[in-house]
């Protein structure tokens, strides 16, 4: 029996044929489009970790958004302030390193350890309210890099460039079948590239280490853990500062790697999505890795339906939408999931509360 | 908003009530002391940051210059003065929201969506009603933007009583959406046919009278009365004591036989109208027009404004026309001094940060018998889990 045909027969049922067509759209469009998917994710699933780290220790951190900001700002400004030292760009072989690009990526996840542990200072040392606190985060993120963004810009610096992709060898990635993933995990950037060894390590970390049994601990009963002798101040802080290293590497990634440039808020609610990512994965670095991708395909869908939109009956359907309502499906997406994922996800049952010490009497 | 806990007086004691003074400090002690730092941040932010744009000369006395130029953009004149009050109309009724929101402890931080989609409704029916009796035309946009702005605030109260979705991060979608369905809208339906870029009809009869100078939209007198109202409501009757009750103590609201799923619902959409209105003061009261493009920065000023306010109505009248004079002053700002106009959000920034810091701030500067900077009591806020039943 001939194949296209029976698609084509498929595709002609009333209504129902619409389904096939959108499957028959994705199977064609997911694959060849799989290593931009894994870029979109690549933010989505660093700050998810972000929150991971920090919810599981008990503290709400809802400033990702604006800790990446700054990070993704820092990044570019160090390349644009020291590029003149190290004259002109040599890129090296292994994802074109160069030292400017080296030192622009460290600033980027000091500066985020940074504002990191200003958010744990007030969150737990001050007991302030964690959602106001990160609040703040996010003003004061938008406000300062979009006033320092407005002096420099004036006079057009140029930046260190970008971290190139890695490419994988053809072999592996024009395997059939699964040469796709090969090539969505491989033909990446080096911050890409290591989401994938970060989610694991977080997950083993967070499941199979003693650190580990102890944030989770401290989420769930910080009385009970400061009982057996854990300090939960301090593992609290710890985890906190530790997952700005993950918000750095996300803020990083947008201005040095995606592309290589900072714009004003160019971090376009993603450290929110991200939030949403946690939640669906249900505070579990894999789980929300796995949502950062969902999130991600939407993201990427969004743009390729305004770009080459199907062909035929399901096209003309998505040609008279305006295109802004696949623009905006990532986040009512967000919302759906957010509202019909919450119930049956259960997060740490100290999470956003603040911990105070029992007198010592 | 309730004053300081007196000390334990001893048994049989009168203690005499605090003169105005001591009370009107205890007040405003951390707002003024909080703003006044904020200032020299900025000053510190000037200096340095002129150290960082190369080809600039350095100039010591930049900030003064800068504030200067603030000031005189804010009340140097008597049309500085009425666009202070146009900016600070809409900061108003934005912090109103917010502030509201606070009061039952939701962080509605989606007044930004609630201002684009209330604006979208007073220019739906403000440009369908243009031709018709002002009157009419008036109060039909302004409803519309009302219920525009109620619209967006119900659906993240309904979702958060139904199913325990976050309003934290359901609000912050909700304005990613709003934009985009706004973009939409402006550049598809409503457009002017054979306009070069998507803009809106002119709403006419709809407009907002003007009542002091040229530019003093009828949105200042609102703003006030809409304070007034609000205070009224929270704390004159039954409904406000619910709201008050469900943000102070959830759990024992529902002993008492209240009904905090259906207050989050009213709460949200009630905050959500507010937010609208601020959308509805802009669009009547000073576009007149929309373009795909529009938006202000009302949204996040209003976090700030209930913040610095601390959900205290009244308070946040006061709050706004700070942040209202900084607004209107940046421009003159930017072209006196060169200072972007960004430093009102760096300023607002700091403002926050050291409210939120306020506890140690009254350890150093010694500042006892007063309130603190940000209420400190707050609901578990985690953001996941639903509502306990």
């Amino acid at each position: 029996m001939d194949f296209t045909t029976w698609i084509n027969g498929l595709y002609g049922i009333p209504v129902i044929g619409l389904v096939f067509q959108l499957a028959g759209y994705l199977v064609a469009v997911i694959p060849q489009n799989s290593p931009n998917i894994m870029q979109q994710a690549t933010p989505l699933a660093l700050a998810a970790l972000c929150g991971v780290l920090c919810e599981r220790s008990g503290v709400v951190n809802i400033g990702i958004e604006g800790t990446m900001l700054a990070a993704a700002f820092t990044a570019w400004i160090v390349g644009v302030a020291i590029q003149p030292y190290f004259g002109t760009p040599n890129p090296t072989d292994l994802f074109g390193l160069t030292f400017p690009l080296v030192i622009a990526l460290v600033a980027a996840v000091l500066v985020a350890m940074g504002i990191s542990a200003l958010h744990a200072w007030l969150s737990i040392s001050l007991r302030a309210d964690q959602i106001i606190s990160g609040t703040i985060i996010n003003i004061a993120a938008a406000g300062l890099t979009g006033y320092l963004n407005q002096l420099i810009s004036q006079n057009s610096p140029a930046g260190a460039g970008e971290f190139a992709r890695f490419v994988a060898p053809t072999a592996l990635t024009s395997l059939p079948i699964v040469g796709w993933l090969f090539a969505m995990i491989l033909n990446q950037g080096p911050i890409t590239i290591s989401v994938i060894i970060l989610v694991i390590g977080c997950q083993l970390w967070l499941f199979r280490s003693r650190w580990g049994l102890r944030t989770r601990a401290v989420g769930e009963h910080p009385r009970a853990a400061e009982t057996v002798g854990i300090d939960v101040i301090r593992v609290r802080y710890r985890n906190v500062i530790l997952g700005g290293v993950f918000a750095g590497l996300a803020g990083a990634f947008l201005s040095i790697e995606a592309t290589n440039s900072f714009q004003q808020n160019m971090t376009a609610g993603r450290g929110f999505i991200a939030l949403a990512a946690v939640i669906m994965g249900r505070w579990t670095p894999i789980g929300s890795f796995g949502a950062a991708l969902l999130f991600a395909t939407f993201l990427q869908l969004g743009q390729l339906i305004n770009i080459a939109p199907p062909s035929g009956q399901l096209g003309s359907i998505m040609a008279s939408v305006p295109p802004q309502l696949f623009d905006a499906l990532p986040y009512i997406l967000t919302i759906v999931i957010l509202a019909g994922v919450v119930g049956r996800s259960v997060p740490p049952a100290a999470d956003g509360q603040p911990y105070v010490r029992e007198a010592a009497s | 908003m309730t004053t300081p806990a007196p000390a334990p007086a001893p048994a049989g004691a009168v203690r005499p009530r605090p003169s105005l003074a001591v009370r009107a400090w205890a007040i405003l002690a951390v707002p003024v002391v909080v703003t006044v730092l904020s200032l020299l941040v900025g000053a510190l932010i000037i200096l340095a940051s002129e150290l960082i744009v190369t080809g600039r000369k350095f100039d010591p006395f930049l900030p003064f210059t800068a504030y200067a130029a603030l000031l005189q953009g804010a009340f140097g004149s008597p049309e500085a003065i009425v666009s202070t009050l146009v900016y600070t109309a809409p900061l108003v009724f934005g912090g109103l929201a917010v502030a509201f929101g606070f009061k039952a402890g939701l962080f509605n931080i989606g007044v930004q969506g609630q201002f684009l989609v209330g604006a979208l409704g007073a220019v739906i029916v403000g440009v369908a009603l243009a031709d018709a009796p002002a009157p009419v035309a008036i109060v039909a946009a302004t409803a519309a933007g009302i219920l525009g702005g109620a619209l967006w605030g119900f659906i993240p109260g309904f979702l958060k009583a139904v199913s325990g979705a976050h309003e934290v991060v359901s609000t912050i979608m909700l304005n990613y959406v709003a934009v985009q369905l706004l973009a939409a809208l402006v550049s598809g339906p409503l457009k002017v046919p054979k306009s070069p870029s998507p803009v809106t009809y002119d709403v006419g009869n709809a407009a907002w009278p003007i009542v002091l100078g040229d530019t003093g939209h009828i949105g200042i007198i609102l703003a006030p009365i809409a304070a007034v109202f609000v205070w009224w409501l929270l704390f004159r009757t039954t409904w406000g004591f619910e709201v008050r009750s469900v943000g102070a103590s959830p759990d024992a609201a529902r002993y008492a036989g209240m009904r905090p799923k259906a207050l989050i619902i009213a709460t949200m959409t009630f905050s959500g109208a507010l937010g609208g209105l601020a959308g509805t003061a802009v669009l009547l009261g000073v576009t007149h027009t929309m373009t795909s493009s529009f938006g202000t920065t009302v949204g996040f000023d209003s976090i700030a404004v209930a913040l610095l306010a601390r959900s205290s109505p009244l308070g946040v009248i006061a709050a706004a026309f700070l942040f209202g004079s900084l607004r209107a002053g940046a421009g003159l700002m930017q072209i006196n001094a060169g200072i972007p106009v960004e430093l009102v959000d760096v300023l607002q920034a700091t403002i926050l940060l050291f409210l939120v810091a306020s506890p140690v701030l009254r350890r150093l500067l010694r500042m006892r018998g007063v309130q603190a900077g940000i209420t400190e009591s707050s609901p578990s806020h985690a953001l996941g889990g639903g509502l306990a039943d």
